[in-house]
């Protein structure tokens, strides 16, 4: 079982993270085309490499950012969302 | 036969054990196998090949083949090479057709030409000839026979941790071992075997020096307390992060290592000729493993196959041993490193035979080895034609090793064939992975050890002990495996693999025939498919593979290693189950009333009420009968109960929902539902405004944990001025509903519940039986009703007084069969049963509900896109006629038009008030139409018709729930009437409070004189009920210094109070204040500040303790717990049988102790199996003070 660091709580096996998916920035509702947007809500893209992704450390509830190399299958770095503590 | 007892043997002479085998009686000895103590009685056929049924005898010993499965009573396939001999066994060789000497099947054998290679795939190819091939194939193989009877065994497994595992007790690892833990690690050395050692125990070649070697390396391994090792377990598979199960007799151990040396050694590999099967043909080091573990005599006379000093060291111990040794038949023309050996045994007698070869052996009457036929090799390494035939009853083979690499295979080392000896060994290692020994390639015995300092040293410093420290030696002077230890023959039966009864030929054939890949050889050809998972068997099937296709073996390539190593037995792999379970605090009132309980994600809830001598449905409509004309309550503890506080609380509710919370009035509540970003439904509830800034909903049953989790997420993007905090464990709540129910409160509140004071939709805060409540009145079942929602350990009492005070008006508690029935006669929806991953609000009739007018909210742009296209499906009412007797639809079923598929039901059921068949079903647009016909096929095909119906089904204009109802109501109760004195004052919530495991504690708790030594071994107390507030929020740590508590200056740690009791900081800004009520009750009464959200914290809080702590810790609990020093106060947020806790470690009397809390809903469920664990440790359930 692999290990995930949460920034808050430390090494733990993955059983005790939530994974939600990749970190996208969400387009203007206002300006985007209903292509655009559907793109943005459908469209998901497993190419192998870096991704920044939301996880979350169920017993804590702690959000956090994993950035994961799918391609070699480690975890680079994890952090909190931009302008947390 | 047995030999004269050799110092370092691992039987014990004087302990003599009787045993049975195939219906005869037998002697071995403790510490013997089954296999030892058979051949120590002479028995040479220990079992029957799978597919030509021919006697097999010991060929490794090591669990590297499986000539020998043994059904032992219930227990199908024991290994018995490595399975110890206990006294009584009865004992059985599986796979025979009669008895093991009169099998039947050994005629299969001369049918062998019918049974060419792929012949289960060539046989399965006529689709006419299937049936009787699957008969015959049934009949035919299988090995044991399973139990359906066989005890129940339990097999709990248990994490572990160590700095450093090293896999194999050999030499190598051993010496690993020492230098990993002389750097500070702590180390876990882990062996199939029985005892350490390794080869270095048997391996001796009648040299003192040998012995002593590893006599001094375990005499330091037993020296240095950092070490443990564990033998009779293997290491079954690799997982990432240095995951590895550790298998042993009686458990899984789950060891998460900070650095892996894997020590594994080699499988010795026999060496190909024809009737190398023979009883009597093994392997050199079996033979030594006979004569130095079990003093066993392996064979009166044998002659040496070899191709390295292994096999001449082998032949010098058959001679120690008193074992004739007719001669050395040395595959390579001059005996190299070993010639000082050869000259040994020469002196001794012995020829040797250079530059030869076994070509067959040869069998006696009985089909035991009677004789070799060797040949001279030419120069191309094929056999000449001259033979000669030696006399002996055994032939030991000594040609060659394969790394033992499949854990260094998963965890996804790069392997390279090295030429200079003969084998693959490591190219490129994960991180934290090393190998040593002769599964590195190093094979000399003074270099493996230096090879396992070197490693052990390695691993400890990526585990971050010390300086790594020693260089990869240089390659070996000689191969120990030779390149080709194969010879054909025209009878063929020379084996490769010993499982499956694959020969040479096979291999030749499957090539022919196109099947020239490593992998597809491998399912074409079964080799390496068998219960040995080719640890013999794989690297002769490359190097034939290779030979045959003219390339090099690294070309070849191995065919992929998966877990697990030897198969685990399902008993072990079961363990114990744990399957989190959450129960609302009224779960022992259900029980009292008959509840029959059905799972609601990981709730458990009512489903109905039994009532004597009544079937379910009468139940189910006795109790909806009850709501609609008198009074009945339901459990809705179940729904998820959020808050959000804070100057942005609307905002956020705004961009959640669909609909207007900005606008909502303190004291009122609104219907809510929530989208994902496409615009699909995903939860309801009601959104109630206590004050402006604060706001407290509901959400489904089942969106209860994931929908605030989402929502933490989303305020951790959107960081608005607001705080969620979850309390759904920490509320209790019932509706009580029915056109009596505002008479049943009545009798309980002081508050006002006349239509003007509190209206339909209102939300109120007050008393209810002296317990603090918030109250709305909804209208989800169709009548006048009211949710109350009050702390958890206060339910009891609520319930209680509720079901008093209605008995006069004939209260019946209903289940979630009943409260379906009842919505569905008023066409509301249920999340999920009427909707599903793709339906939008518009498709089921809550346009209402979705202000496309707002700024923003989750799922607008989406579901401004879908309403500009055709909608393809629309939620309708459905009727069948009042007394229709003809068959209905079940939910599912399709709604058919023409050829086409135009809808289906998502809700039926018969509805007594209505006295017809009502259901919802989505419809293509153009059949939503009031009035008109839908075909609906039933599950046998017919079709049958139905009505489209608006809703609601009852109550139309829904006056039942609201004032309308009010002039109608029997015995309207006078306004503001005050009947709180009833009880005898205010009683506080607390004195009504019960702890969520009271009732199971009143059951399991041992009797007073029991309880210490309960506690000195392992006990488990409840101290749910001590006084405790919560609070989160940026503002939190100002707010509780102006209230002169401490603050923990760590995130994830405690301090003391003074006058007892503690403060917990978890994480950045969530607190938990525990202690006597007089210090928590004005910390819960003071105002809160700005950015301070309390949390009501309604746990299930217990202390476990006592000496036996770790074992249940490392049964339940995936994270090391052992290297928290409690004095620096440690706060661990972490999952305990699939439970989120909060752990603090503690010492209480010198004994290991926890402090454990979790959301009260899961302590039922919590305290079960610890206590459960406890109990088995020989501890139990005991009062708080048996710790202090």
């Amino acid at each position: 079982m692999k290990i995930l660091t949460c920034p808050l709580n430390g090494p733990r096996p993955v059983s005790e993270f939530f994974y939600w998916g990749e970190v996208r920035p969400m387009p203007n509702p206002n300006l985007a085309s209903d292509d655009e947007w559907a793109d943005y809500v459908f469209n998901r893209n497993g190419a192998p490499g870096v991704k920044k992704e939301w996880w979350c450390h169920t017993p804590s509830n702690t959000w956090f950012i994993a950035e994961r190399d799918t391609e070699k299958d480690v975890v680079l770095k994890t952090y909190f969302h931009q302008g947390e503590e | 036969m047995r030999l004269p007892a050799t110092s370092g043997e691992w039987i014990d002479r004087s302990r003599p054990l009787e045993f049975r085998f195939e219906g005869r009686s037998y002697k071995g000895y403790e510490g013997d196998t089954i296999s030892s103590a058979l051949w120590g009685a002479d028995v040479r056929v220990l079992g029957r090949s799978f597919k030509y049924h021919r006697p097999r005898g010991v060929l490794s010993l090591a669990n590297h083949d499986t000539n020998a499965l043994h059904q032992l009573g219930g227990t199908p396939n024991v290994r018995a090479d490595v399975t110890p001999l206990v006294a009584g066994m009865d004992l059985n060789a599986v796979n025979t057709f009669g008895s093991l000497e009169a099998d039947k099947g050994r005629f299969l054998g001369k049918m062998a030409r019918f049974l060419p290679v792929g012949f289960y795939y060539k046989a399965f190819h006529t689709r006419k000839l299937f049936p009787m091939w699957e008969r015959m194939f049934r009949y035919m193989t299988g090995l044991g026979r399973v139990d359906l009877q066989a005890p129940h065994r339990s097999t709990p497994k248990a994490y572990d941790f160590c700095d450093v595992l090293v896999i194999g007790a050999g030499p190598s690892g051993l010496s690993a071992a020492l230098s990993a833990a002389a750097q500070g690690a702590d180390v876990v050395v882990v062996d199939e075997n029985a005892r350490a050692g390794g080869s270095a125990s048997y391996q001796i070649g009648n040299e003192a020096s040998r012995r002593r070697l590893l006599a001094e390396l375990l005499v330091k391994v037993a020296a240095q307390p950092r070490i443990r090792v564990l033998t009779g377990t293997y290491a079954a598979g690799y997982y990432k992060d240095h995951w590895i199960p550790l298998v042993s007799a009686e458990r899984m151990l789950k060891m998460r290592a900070g650095s892996v040396v894997v020590a594994s050694g080699a499988f010795e590999q026999p060496a190909v000729f024809h009737n190398n099967d023979l009883p009597g043909v093994m392997l050199a080091s079996a033979a030594q493993r006979l004569m130095y573990r079990y003093g066993v005599k392996p064979v009166n006379k044998a002659v040496v196959l070899v191709a390295n000093a292994d096999g001449y060291r082998a032949a010098l111990d058959l001679l120690a041993q008193g074992v004739g040794v007719a001669a050395v038949v040395d595959l390579r023309s001059t005996a190299g490193s070993a010639d000082p050996l050869a000259r040994l045994l020469q002196q001794s007698g012995v020829e040797i035979l250079g530059g030869h070869a076994v070509v067959e052996a040869l069998p006696d009457g009985k089909g035991l080895c009677a004789g070799a036929r060797v040949a001279p090799l030419q120069a191309d390494g094929s056999p000449g034609a001259s033979r000669r035939d030696i006399a002996c009853d055994g032939i030991l083979m000594s040609t060659g090793w394969a790394p033992a690499a499949n854990l260094l295979y998963q965890a996804g080392t790069r392997m390279r064939y090295d030429r200079k000896v003969e084998q693959f060994v490591p190219d490129v290692l994960p991180d934290g992975v090393f190998a040593c020994g002769r599964v590195n390639g190093v094979h000399e015995l003074a270099r493996r050890m230096a090879d396992g300092t070197r490693a052990g040293s390695h691993a400890a410093a990526a585990a971050g002990f010390g300086q790594a420290s020693g260089e990869a030696l240089p390659p070996e002077a000689e191969s120990p495996s030779h390149p080709w230890p194969i010879v054909d023959h025209p009878a063929g039966k020379n084996f490769v693999d010993f499982d499956e009864d694959l020969q040479f030929k096979d291999f030749c054939n499957a090539v022919q025939e196109g099947f020239d890949n490593i992998e597809l050889l491998k399912r074409f050809s079964t080799n390496g498919m068998g219960p040995s998972q080719g640890k013999h068997s794989n690297m002769n099937g490359l190097r034939i593979l290779a030979r045959l296709t003219g390339k090099e073996p690294q070309q070849v390539g191995t065919t992929t290693a998966r877990p697990f190593y030897h198969p685990v037995p399902m008993a072990i792999l079961a363990g114990r189950g744990f399957n989190p379970e959450r129960r609302t605090p009224l779960t022992s009132r259900h029980d009292a009333l008959g509840a029959k309980w059905m799972p609601a994600g990981v709730w458990q809830r009512p489903e109905y009420y039994q009532v004597a001598g009544q079937d379910r449905l009468a139940c189910i409509r006795g109790e909806a009968h009850a709501v609609r004309n008198g009074v009945g309550i339901i459990d809705v503890g179940t729904l998820g109960k959020l808050e959000v506080i804070g100057p942005q609380a609307a905002e956020f509710l705004e961009r959640v929902y669909t609909s207007n919370y900005a606008n909502l009035k303190v004291g009122m509540t609104r219907y809510a539902v929530m989208c994902d970003e496409s615009g699909v439904v995903i939860d309801d509830g009601v959104v109630a405004r206590l004050a402006d800034d604060h706001f407290y909903f509901t959400t489904t049953t089942s969106g209860a944990a994931t929908i605030y989790r989402e929502l933490s997420r989303l305020n951790t993007m959107w960081r608005l001025d607001c705080g969620i905090v979850n309390h759904t464990g920490a509320f209790a709540a019932v509706n009580l509903a029915g056109p009596k129910s505002r008479e049943v409160l009545a009798g309980l509140t002081g508050m006002d519940l006349s239509a003007a004071a509190f209206p339909y939709l209102a939300v109120r805060e007050g008393e209810v039986a002296g317990i603090a409540a918030r109250l709305m009145r909804v209208g989800f079942v169709g009548e006048w009703g009211y949710e109350i929602h009050v702390p958890a350990a206060s339910g009891g009492a609520l319930w209680d007084a509720l079901m008093q005070a209605g008995r006069a008006h004939g209260i019946r508690p209903f289940g979630v069969e009943a409260q379906r029935l009842l919505r569905l006669e008023k066409g509301h929806i249920i999340i999920s049963q009427d909707t599903d991953g793709l339906t939008t609000p518009l498709e089921v009739g809550m346009d209402w509900a979705v202000k496309m007018t707002k700024p923003f909210f989750v799922g607008q742009r989406s579901l401004a896109a879908i309403a500009r296209k055709p909608r393809k499906q629309q939620l309708a009412g459905i009727t069948f006629p009042v007394g229709y007797s003809g068959a209905v639809p079940l939910e599912c079923n399709l709604v058919i038009d023409g050829s086409d598929i135009a809808g289906r039901v998502t809700s039926i059921a018969f509805s007594p008030s209505l006295d017809r068949t009502i259901g919802l079903a989505f419809l293509r647009p153009d059949l939503a139409v009031p009035g008109g016909t839908v075909s609906i096929r039933l599950t046998d095909g017919t079709l049958v018709q139905a009505q489209v119906s608006t809703t609601p089904f009852y109550d139309p204009d829904n006056l039942k729930q609201k004032e309308a109802a009010e002039s109608a109501a029997p015995g309207r109760p006078q306004a503001g009437s005050h009947r709180s004195a009833q009880h005898g004052g205010t009683p506080t919530s607390t004195n009504l409070a019960v702890s969520p495991v009271a009732e199971l504690l009143a059951t399991t708790l041992l009797k007073p004189q029991d309880q210490a030594a309960a506690a000195a071994s392992l006990g488990i107390a409840d101290v749910s009920l001590t006084a405790r507030h919560g609070c989160k929020g940026p503002g939190a740590i100002a707010w509780l210094e102006s209230l002169g508590l401490p603050i923990p200056p760590e995130t994830n740690s405690w301090l003391p109070l003074d006058g007892g009791g503690l403060i917990a900081r978890l994480g950045f800004t969530e607190f938990l204040v525990e202690g006597p009520d007089a210090l928590i009750a004005p910390i819960a009464a003071a105002p809160r500040g700005p950015g301070v959200y309390p949390v009501l914290r309604q746990d299930a809080a217990l202390i476990v303790g006592g000496a036996r702590l770790d074992e249940l810790l490392r049964q339940t609990c995936n994270v090391n717990l052992r290297p928290l020093d409690p004095a620096r106060r440690p706060v661990v947020l972490t999952s305990m049988v699939g439970v989120g806790v909060t752990v603090i470690p503690e010492v209480r009397k010198g004994l290991p102790a926890a402090r454990i809390w979790c959301d009260g809903t899961y302590g039922h469920y919590l305290w079960e199996t610890l206590l459960g664990i406890a109990t088995e440790l020989g501890g139990g359930a005991v009062a708080p003070h048996s710790f202090n």
